[in-house]
């Protein structure tokens, strides 16, 4: 039994290798959950760990509420973002509490089978799970059927409508979805999809209670979470922290530069945030007043050294590379930002003229996709524009920073394939 | 009855996955839909009232002119 106070929580017993059931069931015994894990979940306040932060209890009462006999659980541990780790982390630590977690999700819905979706590139994590599955298989099963998918380890691929899409029609790509709430459905039947932390929270939940769970955190976003630090650092970890913990004790904890340049926060499609804002309590509901969020646990830091416009320029690029050009302004649009943004921090010449085109074309492109890829890129280039105004004043005056020049780099940007050897299927 | 269907607006939508940017919206429906760089639609968010046939008319023309039938009209109960 973990004390309610103490962390680690989800990452406890961490001795580099996964543990095995029986080891689970031993470290996590001691069950004090009293009534239906339904009634713990709306009590425990937890939000989605996936990006989104929607409280988990209405996701999953809208699917408990839905007709059909045949419905799904989808476990999303895809983790198409380069700078996160947690997912991985959290599967080589201890895939059974994941997979608890959606039992119990799978038992709230109903549903008969459950997806666990891991990208076929993290060898380990696959690995880890089949282990576990099997493990589980061995022992007398009730209720929901387990099964691993492993779909393409593409950026968009990790998004809900595309994973489902994925397992439907063996296809990567993002689906439209005017009407909200929309039901994600797999066949004729309601699929209730869930990030893998949040799983391994609800795994917690129904072990020890909401109380057990709202012992730690804000009132408003209680719970503990998974945060990924990397750029100035000397390794990328992945820590355990309360929400509401400054931002700055976070980077502490990972031995991260003390006095960075800016914060890039909630992922690449997330925001950069300026210094001054390292003291605020870690959460939506505090990042969420300066118009930022915390995404799916992003951290990636710009010591002073860095160009925040040339980090954003690789992101950019490389984002744009993802685009599943499905939509024209997603397709030409992102590859047109990236021009610009490359000839804002390369070239001297027309420099005003490509910033205020870059300026126009995200004003133009945001909304128009499917999904909301291009608007996370968007998002990025105008915390971007904002934070790092004083540099695009020098590169516009034609003397860009020290750093611009620099070949070494912050931001972890895998390389670009080219688009006839991206894989869909 | 034909009072009360005036009530009331109406956007035109577009299905960004369906849509291949032959731009003929934008000839159908000049008011409503602006073409990008790119020859793809912007279509204007605010909702129009219904009672206003002369748009409401244009954009059931490019509802039809769509190659790709991408576009709908959505009503909203609303005119902002």
């Amino acid at each position: 039994m973990i004390p309610a106070t103490s962390l680690p929580r989800l990452l406890h017993q961490s001795s580099g290798r996964p543990l095995t059931l029986a080891q689970h069931e031993e470290a996590f015994a001691g069950v004090t959950r009293s009534g239906p894990v339904f009634d713990h979940l709306e009590a425990s306040g937890l939000t989605g760990r996936g990006g989104a932060a929607f409280p988990t209890f209405r996701k999953a009462k809208l699917i408990r509420e839905q007709r059909g006999h045949h419905k799904f659980m989808v476990v999303n541990a895809m983790e198409g973002e380069p700078a996160s780790h947690k997912d991985q982390t959290l599967l080589n630590t201890n895939p059974h509490l994941v997979l608890d977690g959606a039992e119990f999700l799978a038992s709230i819905v109903g549903a008969k089978d459950i997806a666990v979706c891991v990208s076929r590139e993290a060898s380990t994590s696959v690995n880890n799970l089949k282990r576990a599955i099997h493990e589980r298989e061995r022992r007398s099963s009730r209720g929901a059927k387990l099964e691993l998918h492993t779909p393409p380890h593409r950026y968009v691929a990790g998004e809900e409508s595309a994973l489902v899409h994925w397992l439907d029609d063996n296809q990567s790509l993002p689906q439209y979805r005017p009407g909200r709430p929309h039901i994600l459905r797999i066949g004729r039947g309601p699929v209730l999809l869930d990030n893998a932390e949040t799983c391994a929270h609800v795994g917690l939940i129904g072990r020890y209670g909401a109380d057990w769970f709202r012992s730690v955190g804000s009132a408003q976003h209680p719970g503990t979470t998974l945060v990924s630090v990397s750029g100035a650092v000397p390794n990328p970890v992945v820590v355990e922290v309360a929400l509401g913990t400054p931002l700055r004790q976070i980077l502490e904890s990972a031995n991260a530069d003390a006095r960075p340049q800016a914060v890039l926060l909630g992922g690449y499609g997330g925001s950069w945030i300026d210094p001054a804002l390292l003291d605020t309590p870690y959460g939506n509901d505090t990042f969420g007043a300066h118009g930022v969020s915390v995404g799916a646990g992003v951290v990636l830091v710009l010591p002073r050294e860095g160009c925040g416009l040339v980090e954003t320029q690789r992101i950019v690029k490389w984002m744009a590379n993802e685009s599943a050009r499905q939509c024209g302004p997603c397709a030409f649009g992102l590859p047109a930002l990236a021009d610009d943004l490359s000839h804002l921090t390369q070239s001297t010449r027309d420099v005003q003229f490509a910033y205020q085109r870059l300026v126009e074309r995200c004003g133009i492109i945001e909304g128009r996709g499917a999904c909301r890829h291009p608007d996370g890129v968007i998002h990025l280039i105008r915390s971007a524009l904002a934070v790092f105004a004083a540099d695009i004043e020098a590169h516009l005056r034609g003397n860009p920073c020290a750093g611009s020049r620099s070949p070494r780099h912050y931001a972890t940007v895998p390389s670009l394939e080219r688009e006839e050897e991206l894989v869909w299927e | 009855m034909g009072v009360k269907r005036r009530s009331g607006g109406f956007v035109l939508r577009v299905n960004p996955i369906l849509c291949d940017g032959f731009g003929h919206c934008g000839e159908l429906a000049p008011e409503l839909v602006h073409i990008d760089e790119w020859g793809y639609p912007i279509i204007t968010a605010t909702p129009v009232a219904l009672s206003n046939l002369a748009e409401l008319e244009s954009a059931r023309y490019a509802v039809r002119g769509c190659p790709r039938q991408a576009l709908a009209i959505e009503r909203v109960p609303d005119p902002a």
